[in-house]
């Protein structure tokens, strides 16, 4: 897996915080996890999603 | 702000001289001088300085008797240094100064992120230095006191002003009373209260943006190199961002942010500053001793004139501008608006150059305030998120940071970048054959010779050419074309041997190394300006540096 440009990542950030706020703070769990899960379907691999889920449960 | 007892300019570590009010006789006839500066600040002594290089008296008036108090802008950069050293002054800043490449953010204690700046054998200057700000003003007023074309007037308000013919006239009041005293020129370099801004009715349009922080300083012996730390939800703070610096004598900067809707009055009050700074210690494992030195609150504000100019007064520093500290702009800015004005209001007032020359300067220097605010507001949204979404981001990205490097990045506050001059209406259009070195607008890279001294130390006090290989037939012509325009100029041969003179020197580049970071073959000429922006390039054509400087100085008829 190749990693995006850290310029588009940036691009990627601000969106993200933008649509929590259009989802609402009430929402925003539900939002992410339907992210979550639209993202993992793009991926051919089931080890990529629990290893970024191992990494995502640190130091919460 | 200081401790209880000791009164606003009572320093642990520095001795506030004390400027006597001018001599001035009562019945002393109508004056008239080409530039008044209004405000010793940084900025307008900076003006003062450039002006008075090129032989332009001024006079400042100054309403304080001394320095501004505190330590307020604390971080200088390599570009500025670039500005004190073509003045000639910058050995003071050089010994007493804490040059630095490091910064370290930290997350709940942890570290994450450790970025080195820009920066090799090729920089004269360190990216950034450390240094209190009386200290900035008072090696800035010691080689603007010695200027014989400087004269400072302390105690001296500009109150009122109005447009005469060909100038401008300004009421100013001292002890001795009031007095009017005319101008040809007039640089607003007040403050982020501008007076004269005021006077003219003008208003610095922006936005606020969130985030507070209470700035305090205090002297101890703490063992940590020169290195900028930032500390992102530390246990002292939670949820806010604190900034630590280190300064010369043994003083330490702290920044920390207050939270949305914390009572400031509360907040600046000593003991609560004391409590906060204790527990900043604690989380830095400090356990020795520390003095309270001062304090003071700043607010993060996008804001600028829409235009730097009313007439024949330029507005300079804060008066024009206000930008957020965290990007470390706001002074530096100044400075460069200082340097700009200068050299620009020194050509016409000489009659070097036609008056069109001062139109590109709220283009240029508005621009790089733009850009700071494009880059400041980045990294607002990021020390404090203006919304959940984007904090939710934030502190995601953070607590990432701690397993996964790569969210570091977004920690990294990015600020060295030098703003470029690209869209200025000084800059030529690029020739496109170049593969790469600074393009029109930028400014060039840092070069040190084989000799130990850098191509920055080469460049003249007015516009250089700087030339590859050995010079053309025709370059003696050339020259002397060059020096009708701007007396002060120098040709610069690069990677060929001759004889120095006034107007010509010669630097060898026996590795090439010179040509090949400007992308240079033999026969390339860059137009240098003398603030060290590139004007333009071109490949064997001596005509192209000559007619872009006519342009530049709006001298039609010697194109
Ligand atoms: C409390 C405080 C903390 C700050 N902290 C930081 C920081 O941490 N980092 C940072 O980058 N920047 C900081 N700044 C901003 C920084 O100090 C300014 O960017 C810098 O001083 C701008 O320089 P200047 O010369 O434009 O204006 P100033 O330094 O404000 O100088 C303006 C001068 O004009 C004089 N004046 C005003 N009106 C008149 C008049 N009518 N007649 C005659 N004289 C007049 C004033 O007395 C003053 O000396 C801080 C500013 C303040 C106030």
């Amino acid at each position: 897996m190749t990693a995006m440009r850290f310029d588009d990542l940036e691009g990627v950030y601000e969106l993200l915080g933008e649509s929590i706020d259009r989802a609402g703070e009430e929402k925003a769990a539900l939002f992410l996890a339907k992210l979550a899960l639209l993202l993992a379907n793009e991926l051919e691999d089931p080890q990529t999603v629990r290893t970024a889920i191992e990494t995502a449960l640190r130091d919460l | 702000m200081r401790p209880r007892g000791r009164g606003e300019l009572d320093s642990l570590y520095f001795e506030y001289p004390r400027f006597a009010a001018p001599h001035r006789h009562s019945n002393a006839a109508l004056e008239r001088v080409p530039v008044a500066i209004v405000g010793a600040g940084p900025v307008g002594l900076v003006a003062a300085l450039t002006l008075a290089r090129s032989g332009v008296r001024s006079v400042v008036f100054e309403k304080k008797t001394t320095f501004n108090d505190g330590s307020r802008a604390i971080c200088i950069a390599r570009q500025s240094y670039h500005i004190l050293d073509r003045l000639g002054v910058a050995e003071p800043f050089i010994r007493k100064s804490l040059g630095w490449t490091t910064g370290r953010s930290f997350y709940r204690g942890r570290l994450i992120l450790e970025f080195e700046m820009p920066h090799g054998k090729d920089e004269k200057f360190f990216p950034m230095y450390n240094l209190q700000q009386q200290y900035i003003e008072r090696f800035l007023w010691e080689a603007a006191s010695a200027r014989p074309e400087i004269e400072f007037r302390w105690a001296s308000e500009a109150q009122d002003l109005r447009d005469i013919d060909n100038g401008v006239a300004l009421r100013v009041a001292d002890p001795g009373g009031a007095y009017e005293i005319l101008a040809d020129y007039v640089l607003a370099a007040d403050g982020a209260r501008s007076a004269l801004r005021e006077m003219r009715g003008l208003r610095l349009n922006g936005e606020n943006l969130e985030g507070r922080y209470v700035i305090a300083d205090l002297r101890m012996k703490h063992d940590y190199p020169t290195i900028r730390r930032a500390l992102f939800d530390p246990p002292c703070n939670p949820g806010g961002t604190v900034l630590i610096h280190r300064q010369p004598d043994d003083i330490w900067r702290v920044d920390y942010q207050l939270k949305p809707g914390e009572d400031e009055q509360e907040a600046l009050k000593e003991n609560n500053v004391r409590a906060k700074v204790a527990s900043i210690l604690s989380d830095i494992a400090h356990d020795g001793e520390w003095e309270l030195e001062w304090w003071s609150v700043y607010s993060a504000n996008t804001l600028a004139l829409d235009d730097y100019r009313s007439g024949r007064i330029f507005f300079i520093g804060d008066s024009a501008h206000i930008v957020p500290i965290f990007g470390v702009r706001g002074l530096n800015n100044g400075i460069a608006d200082g340097e700009n004005i200068g050299w620009k209001l020194a050509r016409v007032i000489k009659g070097q150059a036609g008056p069109g020359l001062l139109d590109s300067y709220t283009p240029e220097r508005r621009g790089a305030t733009l850009d700071v605010f494009a880059k400041a507001s980045k990294s607002a949204r990021f020390m404090t998120p203006p919304s959940y979404g984007l904090k939710l981001m934030r502190d995601a990205a953070l607590s990432l940071a701690l397993s996964a490097p790569f969210a570091g990045a977004f920690a990294n506050p990015r600020q060295m970048t030098p703003y470029d001059y690209r869209d200025s209406p000084l800059t030529e259009r690029d020739d496109p054959s170049f593969e790469g070195g600074p393009a029109p607008g930028s400014v060039p890279p840092g070069v040190r010779l084989d000799d130990g001294t850098y191509l920055c130390d080469l460049l003249g006090e007015g516009f250089t050419v700087l030339h590859f290989g050995a010079p053309p037939s025709g370059i003696e012509s050339f020259t002397r074309k060059m020096r009708d325009l701007d007396p002060v100029f120098r040709l610069v041969v690069i990677g060929a041997e001759g004889e120095d003179s006034g107007a010509i020197r010669f630097a060898g580049d026996p590795k090439g190394e010179c040509a090949a970071r400007f992308a240079a073959t033999p026969g390339a000429l860059y137009l240098i300006r003398p603030d060290m922006y590139v004007a333009g390039r071109w490949r064997d054509d001596l005509a192209g540096p000559a007619a872009a400087l006519a342009r530049i100085l709006d001298r039609k008829e010697a194109a």
